[in-house]
C-alpha cells in the first residue's frame, strides 16, 4: 500500500518542479520574516531571486546546531507565535535544547508524513499500534500518534516505559503494530522470555524502529525475537521529528519524503554537495514548513541516497540507513551524550582533569550499555573501599541525572587507558552502527 | 607513633599482585603485614613494611596508586580472648575501627594487629591509658 500515490510515484522530473516551487516560497518568506536567514543570505549576496532551478538551493547557506541554539528560543519563528499551536524539543540533555515549533498547517505536515511511513511499514486503518515511543517534549510519540490517526488505526498511547504493562496491553488490546526504539523492542522480548511469555501468541506482525542507529544485525534478532517485520524509521526534531523516512517493504533504504524535506549529501569538511551513491553528511531543508523553517541543516549523521523506481512502486529517493556521524556524539538508548558532557562531570568532581574513557557496547539484552573508566590518582584514591565506592556511585549518580544514562564507572590503574599524541580517542564503540 | 601503612590500588587483572610483590621483593623490602580489600572489579592492597619512603618511591616510579596512611599497630594476647579483650577497650572508649588485619609479626605469645580507627590520636591516647603494647614500627 501507498499513502500518497500521487506524491510517492511521482516522476523525477515533476517532483523537482514541485520541490523548487516549495523552496522559491521558503527562500522568500526566510529573506521577509527570520533576520537570522536575511543576515545569511546577505553576507552570501544571495537574494531568493537568484533560484531559479532546483540545484539553486547549492547556493544557499547551511544551517548548524550551534547557530539553533544561538537563536533558542524561537529565532527561526517565520510565522506570528499566535499561529504556533505546538512546541517540541530535542531529547539532548544538556545545553540549550533545539525547538520545534508547529502551526495547524505543519500539524497536517508532520501527520501527512507520519502516515506516509506508517503506511509503507504495512500498517493499515485495521491495525492496533501500540505506541512505545514516549510522549511529551520528545517528537516521537505524538508525531507516530498524528501518523496513526491520519490513516485511522486504533492508537494505544502507551508511551515508553513500564514493560509487564507493555505486554499486557499488547497482549489484551491485539496489538498488531510496535513502534519504539529498536533497543526497548528487543528489552520488551527479554522481559518477555524471561516470564515466561511467549511473544508468538502476540499478534504484532510488524513495526517502525528509529530515534537510535541500529544494525542489519539488530534487525534480525528483532524478527526472530518478536516475530514481526522491522522497519527502520528516520527523523528528527530540527526537521519535524519522526516522520522524515522509512523503510519500506524491500528493507533496502529509506524513502525520503522529498516533497517536504529536501535531502542533499555534502562533503562535511568542504560543504561541497556530493553525488548520489556517494557517503557524506546529510543535509535537510524543510520545504514546506511554516513555523519553524530550516535551510540546509546539518544533521551530522552520514548515509548516501539513491534514485530510481523502487520495486514497491515508489520513485522518492532514498536514503541508506545511517553508517555513523560527523562528531562524536553517541545516542545511548535514544539519550544524545557527546563524551564533552561526560568529560565535563568528571572534572567538575575533582580538581584535575582526569584520564577517561567511554565503551559503548549492545550487551546481551541488545540494549546500549555505557561503561566509563576512570583512572584513579592519588588525590582520590583511599585505602578504605567504601570510599572508593562511594566515589564510584556518585559519579554513576551525576552522569544519571545530569545526562540521563545509565552508566558502569570502572576505576582502572593508572596509566591502563591508551595514551596517544594526537587527539585522544576517547570512545570506543563497539556496537558496529 | 602510629605506624605508616602504604595503601596500592589495584585492578582486579591476572598478575596485578605479583607485580607489586615483586617490585617490593626485588627493592628488598621486607613485609611485616599484608592485607587485601575487594570489590567486584578493583582491590586494594594495605601493606606495613620495614622501608616505607623507599617502597612508595618505587610503587609510584612503576606507576601505581599508592598513599601513606597512620594506622596502630597492638600487641595483642596469642591466646583465646586476646583480641576480645582489645576490642572491648576500644569498643567502650570510642575507638571507631574502619578495619583491621594481622601481622606477620609473631613475638612472645603475642600476636601484632593492624586497626585502621577513625581518629588516630585519640586511639593512641586510649592506648596509652590502658598500658596496652603498640608497634611504632618493624
Amino acid at each position: 500500500m501507498i499513502w500518497n500515490e500521487k506524491i510517492e510515484t511521482m516522476p523525477e522530473a515533476e517532483m523537482k518542479k514541485t520541490q523548487l516551487e516549495s523552496l522559491v516560497k521558503l527562500t522568500e518568506t526566510l529573506y521577509e520574516r527570520v533576520p537570522f536567514y536575511r543576515r545569511k543570505f546577505d553576507e552570501l549576496g544571495i537574494k531568493p531571486a537568484d533560484i531559479q532551478d532546483i540545484c539553486d538551493i547549492e547556493k544557499l547557506p547551511f544551517t548548524t546546531k550551534d547557530e539553533l541554539r544561538e537563536i533558542y528560543p524561537y529565532g527561526l519563528l517565520a510565522v506570528d507565535e499566535s499561529e504556533i499551536v505546538e512546541v517540541h524539543q530535542s531529547s539532548g540533555t544538556t545545553g540549550t535544547p533545539v525547538v520545534d515549533a508547529y502551526t495547524r498547517k505543519d500539524i497536517d505536515i508532520w501527520s501527512e508524513c507520519m502516515a506516509r511511513c506508517l503506511v509503507m511499514a504495512g500498517a493499515g486503518s485495521g491495525d492496533v499500534i501500540q505506541n512505545a515511543y514516549g510522549y511529551g517534549l520528545f517528537t516521537g510519540g505524538i508525531g507516530v500518534h498524528y501518523g496513526a490517526r491520519a490513516i485511522g488505526a486504533n492508537i494505544i498511547p502507551i508511551s515508553g516505559g513500564n514493560t509487564a504493562r507493555q505486554l499486557k496491553v499488547m497482549h489484551d488490546f491485539g496489538a498488531t503494530f510496535l513502534t519504539c526504539t529498536p533497543s526497548y523492542s528487543l528489552y520488551i522480548a527479554e522481559y518477555a522470555h524471561e516470564n515466561g511469555i511467549s511473544m508468538k501468541d502476540m499478534k504484532v506482525r510488524a513495526g517502525c524502529f528509529g530515534a537510535e542507529p541500529w544494525t542489519e544485525e539488530m534487525r534480525k534478532e528483532m524478527e526472530l525475537q518478536l516475530h514481526l517485520d522491522a522497519f527502520d524509521i528516520y527523523g528528527l526534531t530540527e526537521i519535524i521529528g519522526p516522520g522524515v523516512a522509512n523503510e519500506c517493504e524491500c528493507k533496502d533504504g529509506l524513502h525520503v519524503n522529498e516533497d517536504l524535506f529536501y535531502p542533499e549529501i555534502i562533503d562535511s569538511e568542504t560543504g561541497k554537495p556530493l553525488p548520489d551513491g556517494e557517503k557524506g553528511e546529510l543535509v535537510f531543508t524543510t520545504l514546506t514548513k511554516e513555523g519553524t523553517p530550516i535551510l540546509r541543516y546539518r544533521t551530522r549523521d552520514i548515509t548516501y541516497l539513491s534514485r530510481g523506481k523502487c520495486s514497491c512502486g515508489r520513485t522518492s529517493v532514498k536514503m541508506h540507513r545511517l553508517m555513523g556521524r560527523t562528531d562524536d556524539m553517541l545516542i545511548i538508548r535514544g539519550v544524545n551524550v557527546f563524551p564533552t558532557q561526560i568529560e565535563e562531570i568528571l572534572v567538575q568532581m575533582e580538581e584535575t582533569q582526569p584520564h577517561y574513557q567511554i565503551i559503548v557496547d549492545r550487551g546481551k539484552k541488545h540494549l546500549d550499555e555505557v561503561e566509563v573508566w576512570v583512572e584513579v590518582k592519588d588525590q582520590f584514591f583511599s585505602d578504605e573501599t567504601r570510599q572508593m565506592e562511594s566515589l564510584r556511585a556518585r559519579i554513576r549518580g551525576e552522569m544519571k541525572s545530569r545526562l540521563g544514562i545509565n552508566a558502569v564507572i570502572k576505576l582502572v590503574e593508572p596509566k591502563s587507558i591508551e595514551r596517544s599524541t594526537g587527539k585522544a580517542k576517547r570512545v570506543i564503540d563497539k556496537r558496529n552502527l | 607513633m602510629a605506624l605508616r601503612q602504604i595503601s596500592v590500588f589495584l585492578e582486579n587483572k591476572t598478575g596485578r599482585l605479583a607485580d607489586v610483590s615483586g617490585i617490593v621483593g626485588d627493592g628488598g623490602i621486607n613485609l611485616r603485614a599484608i592485607s587485601i580489600a575487594d570489590t567486584a572489579d578493583f582491590g586494594i592492597l594495605r601493606m606495613i613494611v620495614d622501608k616505607p619512603d623507599e617502597t612508595l618511591m618505587l610503587l609510584e616510579k612503576n606507576g601505581f596508586t599508592a598513599r601513606e596512611n597512620k594506622v596502630l599497630g597492638v600487641e595483642v594476647d596469642d591466646s583465646p580472648g586476646g583480641l576480645a579483650k582489645v576490642m572491648k577497650t576500644f569498643d567502650e572508649n570510642g575507638v571507631n575501627i574502619e578495619y583491621l588485619y594481622s601481622s606477620l609479626e609473631h613475638g612472645q605469645g603475642k600476636a601484632v594487629v593492624i586497626f585502621k580507627v577513625e581518629d588516630v590520636d585519640h586511639g593512641i591516647k586510649i592506648l596509652e591509658k590502658y598500658k596496652m603494647n603498640r608497634v611504632s614500627g618493624f
